[in-house]
């Protein structure tokens, strides 16, 4: 099984050390190739799993309801301005 | 490959903002203009441990849509999360749907040149909208030194509907827009403002020979803020694709923005990544399995379609094209149906009241409301400017109230009601009033919210129909004319019209005209 992790990690926006790609490369490998057990197994007419438990048709009315804390959400913000976010520029 | 004869070909994505109360997976208002960051909360961006869940109506009107589409509702559809970053994409992925979509495989009718066409529907789904960039430092993104997010809009439940590429022209595209956009907000789903992206839409174009089966290579465009703005954006990259074919080139695949400014299209500079955004299930999501019972249910909600209403009206109700679109698109057909069934009288007396009148009602209520407030307004047109009192169309008076925060501006909600309008023709049919006054009773209802007779009654507005009153006038009439009275008697009937003028202007209007007619002749004779 191989892996192209530097793709992968690039992907996630991660910057890996070497050694970091090697091991996660093997890691990766391991898991993939534990799932690909299932290609052993006929799954000819059985549907994709997309959740585990059986539910469906789960709503929630549409009404409104203010917004609980805001000010805790701004103060995750790294960086501000008045109350907006900011953010470093987008396209170099 | 010079001269060659091409063909174009276009398909469309458009998406539309839902008219919810709430956001799509979280409670936070789905209001446009709130200071930046204030409907927000754990949910909307991507806090650890948050949990979305789906908005009923968000569900219901994008089912409404489809339905309206002629799609088929999937039995299952399910969410899924699309991966990408930008700054506006606080989770870093967009729940959205992908395999799986709410509804597939419809068609809509456009006319075009007097010509119906049907173009297909791939599919219609749910996703939530991104958060809003302010670029710092420059106009566009291009250059800007820093970003600033609002992350109001995030969250936004927008339904997404994809055209098959059945569309062969700048035009039928924007037709095409246009038809749908005409289509949401007769069903209440959609405000669909392209100027405030609350209706948005992508193409893709591409060119191939005439005749040939497959398609040429396409583009994406982007970046087009109006019906206008589609035709001639798609028209510059019409023109762009045949150009670099007929040199012999390659068209390369690629995203454009339009600049309305300049009307071309430009590539992104720098370097495209392509895509790769690693949809998977959402697992915090159930699917969504509509009951059968509840799709009938929104089914039978819908009632005719603009497109039958309209042959409808022009063929039972005797209107023309012009006033029967204005009804439909103006939501007004509640009201009109609502007075026929109280008061029947021909269905253009109506039309006229709502059509010609209620403009100049408004347009006369703007000016008061402008010069009390002294507030200047260059423009005070309001793009849905008017409510029908307890009419069926709830969502068109949301839209209303949305339509005054987005403006601004307050305006007296108007009190016309079917009702009304039923009773004031029903007073002009049995000879109380004249048309002229009507109109003046009618405003005045719609201003102060008072009934119909007691404005009659308090301004002593009541048509004359008493003969002997008018008999008295119509005398007095003739003794101030004598000239005119000379003429009448010598054979020149035109005079007539003279007198009934005078005799309205006597009676500030109230005169019965036809008795008015009758009495003078009998004072003239």
């Amino acid at each position: 099984m191989q892996i192209d992790v530097e793709h992968v990690a690039r992907l996630a926006r991660l910057g890996l050390s070497d050694e970091e790609k090697k091991l996660f490369g093997e890691q990766l490998a391991a898991i993939l190739t534990y799932a690909d057990n299932l290609k052993k197994l006929n799954t000819d007419g059985v549907p994709p799993t997309t959740h585990a438990i059986p539910l469906k048709n789960v709503y929630r009315a549409d009404k409104a309801a203010p917004s609980p804390d805001l000010p805790a959400i701004m103060a995750g913000a790294p960086d501000k301005a008045d109350r907006m976010f900011r953010v470093p520029r987008i396209i170099e | 490959m010079a001269n060659m004869k091409h063909e174009t070909v276009i398909g469309l994505e458009v998406h539309a903002q839902l008219l919810t109360e709430s956001k799509m997976f979280c409670s936070c208002p789905n209001k446009f203009g709130a200071p930046p960051n204030t409907n927000i909360c754990p949910v909307c961006t991507g806090q650890p441990g948050s949990l979305p869940v789906t908005n009923k109506k968000a569900v219901e009107l994008a089912i409404k849509t489809a339905l309206a589409l002629n799609c088929r509702i999937e039995p299952s559809s399910v969410f899924a999360r699309k991966h990408y970053f930008y700054p506006d994409l606080p989770k870093d992925y967009q729940i959205s749907q992908y395999e799986q979509p709410l509804a597939t495989g419809g068609w809509l009718e456009i006319e075009i040149d007097g010509q119906v066409k049907k173009i297909g529907i791939t599919r219609v789904h749910l996703e939530e909208d991104a958060g809003k960039l302010v670029h710092v430092g420059a106009a566009r993104i291009m250059g800007a030194e820093e970003s600033l997010v609002d992350f109001n809009r995030t969250g936004t439940p927008l339904m997404e509907i994809v055209s098959e590429p059945d569309l062969r022209s700048p035009r039928e595209a924007a037709a095409y827009t246009e038809t749908l956009a005409n289509l949401l907000r007769y069903l209440g789903v959609c405000d669909a403002k392209m100027e405030e992206g609350s209706l948005r839409c992508d193409a893709n174009l591409s060119l191939r020979p005439a005749g040939e089966t497959k398609f040429g290579t396409k583009t994406e465009v982007k970046n087009m803020n109006s019906f206008r703005a589609i035709e001639k954006a798609l028209a510059a990259e019409e023109k762009r694709h045949a150009e670099v074919l007929a040199e012999g080139g390659q068209v390369v695949q690629e995203t454009r923005f339009f600049d309305d400014v300049t009307e071309t299209t430009s590539g992104m500079r720098g370097k495209e990544f392509a895509h790769d955004y690693r949809y998977f299930p959402e697992p915090d999501l159930v699917p969504l399995e509509p009951p059968a019972k509840w799709t009938e249910e929104i089914k039978n909600g819908i009632g005719e379609l603009p497109r039958t209403v309209i042959a409808r009206y022009m063929k039972e109700y005797e209107l023309s094209r012009e006033w029967a679109d204005f009804l439909v698109y103006h939501e007004l057909t509640g009201c009109l149906e609502g007075a026929l069934k109280i008061y029947k009288t021909k269905p253009f007396n109506y039309a006229r009241w709502l059509i010609v009148e209620l403009p100049s009602f408004i347009a006369e209520l703007n000016k008061e409301a402008a010069e009390k407030s002294n507030i200047n307004k260059a423009k005070s047109e309001l793009p849905h400017p008017w409510v029908i009192e307890d009419a069926a169309e709830k969502a068109a008076e949301d839209n209303y109230k949305k339509n005054i925060e987005v403006s601004g501006k307050s305006l007296p909600k108007l009190n016309l009601t079917p009702a009304k309008l039923a009773e004031i023709e029903k007073l002009i049919d049995g000879g109380t009033l004249s048309y002229k006054i009507a109109k003046t009773v009618l405003f005045a209802a719609i201003k102060t919210g008072k009934e119909l007779a007691a404005i009659i009654a308090q301004q002593g507005l009541t048509q004359i129909s008493d003969e002997g009153e008018l008999l008295k006038v119509a005398r007095e009439v003739v003794k101030n004319n004598p000239r005119q009275a000379e003429q009448y008697k010598g054979g020149k009937e035109a005079v007539m019209m003279f007198f009934v003028g005078q005799m309205m202007k006597a009676t500030k209007g109230r005169a019965n005209p036809e008795l008015a007619a009758k009495m003078l002749k009998q004072a003239l004779s």
